[in-house]
């Protein structure tokens, strides 16, 4: 695809692409700490930073409203083609994502502190292993997005696969703790909760992924069985 | 109809106005009942393009061309060919509305035939092309008045009913739209779309919006080269050269 360095002839149009490309970069840095956040709050048994975590989504659901806004306004008064036009349908898809990770950093921050009412289950090395690749998803997807890079988008997409595996292996270890003894199930399907919204949350880092590859190639990568039908 | 064939079919045209250079090597094709829309900014050689498709470009003084143009598979300047004849086939609209101001509304629609020296029941000749135009209803009670008496995309909708009434394979339309307000762009936009069904039409147009929403191939020019032709979806959405990319969205000049 041709992707241009050169500037808008009405400069302010700039601004305004420039203005809306650093509200979801702040959205982006916002949503990947709150994950930081509640992982670190549920391994350490922070319950302080996990109620942090709750008050701190505000400002992302603040930020989906304002970036909503700007792309509407660039939309009906710019009438924008070609990589703006990519660029700013993609910024109103991936909002939805990155406001979604806020959300499940919520979640996983609320299972956080209801663990740390109770002494701990026996260290899950899965579980940690997931907590990593799942923020390593979520990183990789920010940055292909920043730097419009679509081989890194692909690299994202790939290894969900990772991420998927590692979530079934957790999913059996955690039914064998329950099996084990019913005292661990109220601990245990906390924990399959959290398993759970870590494995959504790369499934959103995928779906920014996949976006990024259209704003950069032009080519729409999803589902490309149903591609067919259409 | 005959959709999917060539219609027209431009094969290297270079065209001069005395050493000025309008049109590079330009080679491109049109289907059968499609729109063409030509974008580039001023200058880009489009108005210079559409003017050799029926043999106007060389009316101008100093003006010369080379390469070849066929519509329908047959060489413009092939021997026999008459120019008068090859532009009952390849009508033209501009810019500016030019009514006939001295003759009723009416008689501007029937000129065409009578021009041509067309024979037969003119009345319902001119109410085909009139109702084809979408003007029919507008003006049937004032068919005697003066055209000036009409809004300006009320002219421009007269001129091509005028144009129409010759039954031409091939509408150009240079920048037909451009001097109208929104809802007369909007009447002639759909009409284009109408007359697409039976007929090839090329439009310049330098509103990217219209040329996006009333055609089917885009042609982007740019210092008298065809710098890309495309699906119109492709050309706005995902241009393959830079240079049309920076057009489309803004970045030129």
């Amino acid at each position: 695809m041709a992707f241009s360095r050169k500037q808008h002839t009405d400069r302010s149009y700039d601004e305004e692409l420039a203005d809306l490309r650093a509200k979801l970069l702040t959205l982006g840095g916002k949503v990947e700490s709150e994950i930081a956040e509640s992982v670190r709050a549920l391994a350490e048994r922070d319950t302080k930073l996990a109620e942090a975590v709750l008050g701190a989504d505000r400002e992302v659901n603040r930020l989906e409203l304002e970036i909503d806004e700007k792309c509407r306004r660039l939309l009906v008064l710019r009438q924008p083609a070609a990589s703006d036009l990519r660029f700013i349908t993609t910024a109103m898809k991936i909002v939805v994502d990155l406001e979604r990770i806020g959300d499940l950093a919520v979640n996983i921050a609320e299972r956080a502190i209801d663990l740390n009412q109770s002494p701990p289950l026996r260290p899950l090395h899965d579980l940690t292993k997931l907590c990593e690749l799942c923020q390593k998803q979520l990183r990789g997807a920010l940055d292909s997005f920043v730097d419009a890079d679509a081989d890194k988008a692909e690299a994202v997409i790939k290894d969900d696969e990772l991420v998927d595996a590692l979530y079934h292996n957790l999913f059996n270890e955690l039914l064998a703790l329950m099996m084990e003894d019913s005292k661990n199930i109220r601990r245990a399907n906390s924990l399959l909760f959290v398993a759970k919204h870590l494995e959504r949350l790369a499934d959103h880092a995928t779906n920014v992924a996949e976006m990024v590859i259209f704003m950069v190639r032009g080519t729409d990568v999803r589902h490309p069985h149903s591609r067919d039908e259409v | 109809m005959n959709n999917g064939s060539k219609k027209i079919e431009v094969q290297k045209l270079n065209a001069w106005f005395g050493a000025t250079h309008a049109l590079r090597d330009v080679s491109l094709s049109v289907e059968q009942n499609s729109v063409l829309a030509v974008i580039g900014p001023s200058g880009c050689g489009k108005t210079t393009f559409v003017r050799c498709i029926n043999r106007m470009h060389e009316l101008s003084p100093s003006a010369r061309q080379s390469g070849r143009i066929l519509v329908d598979g047959q060489d413009l300047h092939a021997r026999g060919v008459d120019p008068v004849d090859l532009r009952r086939r390849v009508g033209m609209v501009f810019q500016r509305a030019n009514p006939f101001p001295t003759m009723s509304i009416y008689d501007n629609v029937a000129a065409g035939l009578i021009l041509n020296g067309i024979g037969g029941k003119h009345r319902d000749l001119v109410e085909k092309s009139l109702r084809q135009a979408a003007l029919w209803d507008e003006v049937k009670d004032r068919l005697p008045q003066s055209p000036l008496s009409l809004s300006g995309g009320q002219q421009q909708r007269l001129c091509i009913a005028r144009a129409l009434t010759i039954g031409p394979e091939v509408l150009l339309m240079d920048e037909p739209a451009s001097a109208l307000d929104p809802i007369a762009t909007a009447k002639i936009e759909e009409l284009i779309r109408e007359l697409q069904e039976s007929l090839t039409i090329v439009i310049v147009t330098h509103n990217m919006q219209q040329a996006a929403r009333v055609s089917d191939w885009t042609a982007f020019f740019y210092l008298g080269e065809l710098v890309e032709h495309g699906k119109t979806e492709q050309i706005f959405s995902n241009p393959r050269e830079p240079r049309t990319e920076d057009y489309v969205t803004g970045k030129f000049g």
